[in-house]
């Protein structure tokens, strides 16, 4: 009897969050998909229409504007990201003196939410109330910076809003791996006298391989599920210029009562979720069998 | 058996006296949760109080009524709806296709409610015929305020056409003043969008356009023409507008930095709030061209089950659209009273203004529904016009190009 417990203890722990997840994550996963394909408006009503619903999705100038946004303001915040917080953490590995009060400085934002850090790079980056009227205040009268009401600038205000939230997190990311990487290979370089750059590109950054994936997956989430930051810093405008897919889902679910139209853009979302993160899941679970 | 024996009579007994008393009861939901508004259901609340009724309030703030409508929409998927919601225009019938709302014609019927609405905001309340939800009040949509001494300051009068307001809005800028104060949000963008397509396009136009969606007034070169209007108008907003709240620009026409707001009767709330006197402080008058922007909000009545809700339901119809709540709440509110008999002695001038303007156009057919607010079509088809709208006016879109994505977006939108 005890044994056949301590067999099945595990299991019968674990039964109930596995199968909340199997009904709330992949269950609503389906019924999203079952309602993408139906004409449901206000309510959800789940007779099968074919793909009317993508049609008109992909037909729509707003989702074109959106989607695009996903991929201008992903690729712009992981990269920017990413290089600033490797930067950032290559400078602070340099055995600086208050390297702990430096640190804690640049991890702050992270401990914002979205709403405070859009809120504030709106008043920021307004030109009657921010950097604009204050350079102009400084006597330099033609100085312009009006991206965030320009439509052709205003979703890269939102790559700078959230670089500076995250870059923070990825440079304390990057100091770990820095300083996981073995001492003795550094220090042997150095008694050959190779140079500090070399050893950093040749050495100490490949070997950190598996944190830039872990910093690219964690970023590539964020920045699909970027939501609260869009409409805190410009509610998705001026026009619907800075929309982007989760803001479009939300508009259409929530505004518009177009219930169908909502879960044919979250189907999207979600193709374009597992486009990244599969092959990496692949590249884990193969690497974990094979060792 | 005992026990049995017992809760069937204790049971009979309950409904017996259910019957009996059948004490009025009515859960309502609603998001009238800030200042003004939240004193005007305090006023409703107490009515149905006095009246022997049990008031459960259900407020739901946030999103504009966004929130509200989640809620809605999860309490009727578990069969359980409340007594009454406020919605409005073709919400309610879109809801009443969904087979959950109650016929309130006994209550309406008795009330008398056909000859006190104007034809066409009676129209809304009623689902195939039979009544469906009782009108609160009127807001009009399609006002343009202004401030007093600015324009006293630079010699120019009310505009009464387009042409008029283009060439004040010149001399304004030239003086130095911001002519139009404007949020750039896009239901602000659509506000003023429809105040110029009613302009330009009259009012058999408009309705063409925003309530029959008419595909030839749709792409008319009246249309562009509305869309050029937009165009000029975007030259007298200042640089900063993007994102602001209609608050605001309210109040940089309260503090003469800028002249002009087109913008529904809310407005007028804010100015006096700020103690300012209308006809001295602030002008107020109907956009330039014939015709009144109605934005109309309503409580639609839910299938309730049990005698004492129902009586909780007729009870609040009859109320709501009672001359002396329609009175009090339109006061706190800033809005004019939906029935046309209330004696408007305690209202402002601007009320006044809107109460007969609204007669008026009831008489001659140009009493029009409002597209930016909800009023004249369904969520997905206002959705798409006003990305249309809120597309052109943030960026450098050819007036042809914004007509023809007009017409696309329409189409795609059922």
């Amino acid at each position: 009897m005890t044994e056949w417990l301590e067999n099945q203890l595990p299991k019968m722990v674990l039964a109930p969050s596995f199968i909340a997840v199997l009904v709330f994550v992949y269950g609503f996963i389906g019924w999203t998909a079952w309602v993408s394909l139906t004409r449901s408006k206000l309510l959800p009503k789940y007779e099968l229409k074919g793909f009317v619903q993508y049609d008109k999705l992909f037909a729509s100038p707003r989702w074109d504007t959106a989607f695009g946004n996903l991929f201008t303001f992903g690729i712009l915040f992981i990269v920017i990201a990413m290089v600033l917080g490797l930067v950032l953490a290559i400078m602070l590995d340099q055995k600086i003196r208050v390297e702990g009060a430096i640190r804690t400085i640049y991890l702050y934002p992270m401990a914002l939410s979205m709403i405070v850090t859009g809120t504030a790079w709106k008043w920021i980056l307004n030109p009657g109330l921010g950097i604009e009227a204050t350079v102009r205040g400084w006597g330099f009268e033609n100085f312009s910076f009006d991206w965030v009401v320009n439509p052709d600038f205003a979703i890269y205000t939102i790559v700078i809003a959230a670089v500076w939230q995250s870059s923070g997190f990825v440079m304390a990311l990057f100091l770990a791996g820095l300083r996981s990487v073995d001492e003795e290979i550094i220090k042997a370089a150095q008694v050959d006298g190779i140079p500090t750059w070399r050893i950093y590109s040749s050495i100490i950054i490949p070997s950190m391989a598996p944190i830039f994936l872990s910093a690219f997956i964690v970023l590539a989430h964020l920045a699909i599920k970027s939501f609260d930051l869009v409409i805190a810093l410009t509610g998705g405008g001026p026009g619907y210029s800075t929309d982007l897919p989760a803001t479009y889902m939300y508009a259409m679910a929530f505004s518009r009562g177009d219930i169908g139209q909502a879960a044919s853009s979250a189907m999207v979302m979600m193709a374009v979720v597992f486009t990244i993160v599969v092959p990496y899941l692949y590249s884990e679970l193969r690497a974990k069998n094979h060792g | 058996m005992k026990r049995t024996a017992f809760a069937a009579v204790s049971s009979i007994a309950l409904i017996a006296s259910s019957a009996a008393f059948a004490e009025p009861q009515a859960e309502v939901l609603h998001w009238w949760t800030s200042g003004g508004e939240a004193k005007s259901v305090a006023v409703l609340q107490k009515e149905f109080a006095d009246n022997g009724g049990t008031w459960t309030d259900m407020p739901v703030a946030g999103g504009g009524g966004d929130a509200a409508m989640s809620a809605l929409r999860a309490r009727v998927l578990s069969g359980n709806a409340p007594t009454a919601v406020q919605l409005k225009g073709p919400a309610i019938q879109e809801w009443y296709e969904e087979g959950v709302l109650a016929n309130i014609s006994a209550v309406a019927e008795a009330e008398g409610w056909a000859d006190v609405l104007p034809a066409s905001i009676a129209g809304h309340m009623k689902c195939e015929g039979e009544w469906c939800a009782a009108p609160v009040n009127v807001h009009r949509v399609d006002w343009i305020w202004a401030n007093a001494d600015v324009l006293e300051a630079n010699g120019i009068a009310m505009p009464t056409t387009w042409d008029e307001f283009n060439a004040a809005a010149a001399k304004l800028q030239a003086a130095g003043v911001i002519p139009l104060a404007h949020g750039g949000q896009a239901w602000q963008d659509a506000t003023v969008f429809e105040a110029v397509a009613l302009g330009i396009l009259g009012a058999e136009g408009f309705h063409k356009a925003f309530v029959e969606l008419d595909e030839a007034t749709l792409t008319s070169d009246a249309m562009v023409a509305v869309f050029d209007q937009m165009r000029t108008m975007r030259g007298y907003v200042d640089a900063n507008f993007s994102g602001r709240d209609w608050n605001l620009a309210t109040a940089m026409v309260m503090n003469g930095e800028a002249a002009f707001q087109i913008m529904g009767d809310w407005a007028k709330g804010e100015f006096m709030a700020a103690g300012k006197v209308p006809g001295e402080d602030f002008l107020c008058a109907s956009t330039p061209g014939e015709g009144f922007l109605y934005n109309v909000d309503s409580f639609a009545m839910f299938d309730v089950d049990g005698d004492d809700k129902k009586a909780g339901q007729d009870l609040l119809a009859k109320l709501i659209v009672g001359p002396s709540f329609q009175e009090v709440f339109n006061l706190n509110k800033g809005s004019i009273p939906a029935r046309t008999d209330v004696a408007l002695d305690k209202f402002d001038t601007c009320a006044h203004l809107s109460a007969d303007d609204m007669k008026a156009s009831s008489e001659n057919g140009s009493l029009l529904p409002s597209y930016a607010h909800g009023m004249a079509l369904r969520g997905a088809q206002s959705g798409a016009i006003t990305d249309v709208v809120t597309a052109h006016f943030n960026s450098d879109m050819s007036s042809a190009d914004a007509v023809a994505q007009l017409a696309q977006a329409v189409a795609s939108s059922y």
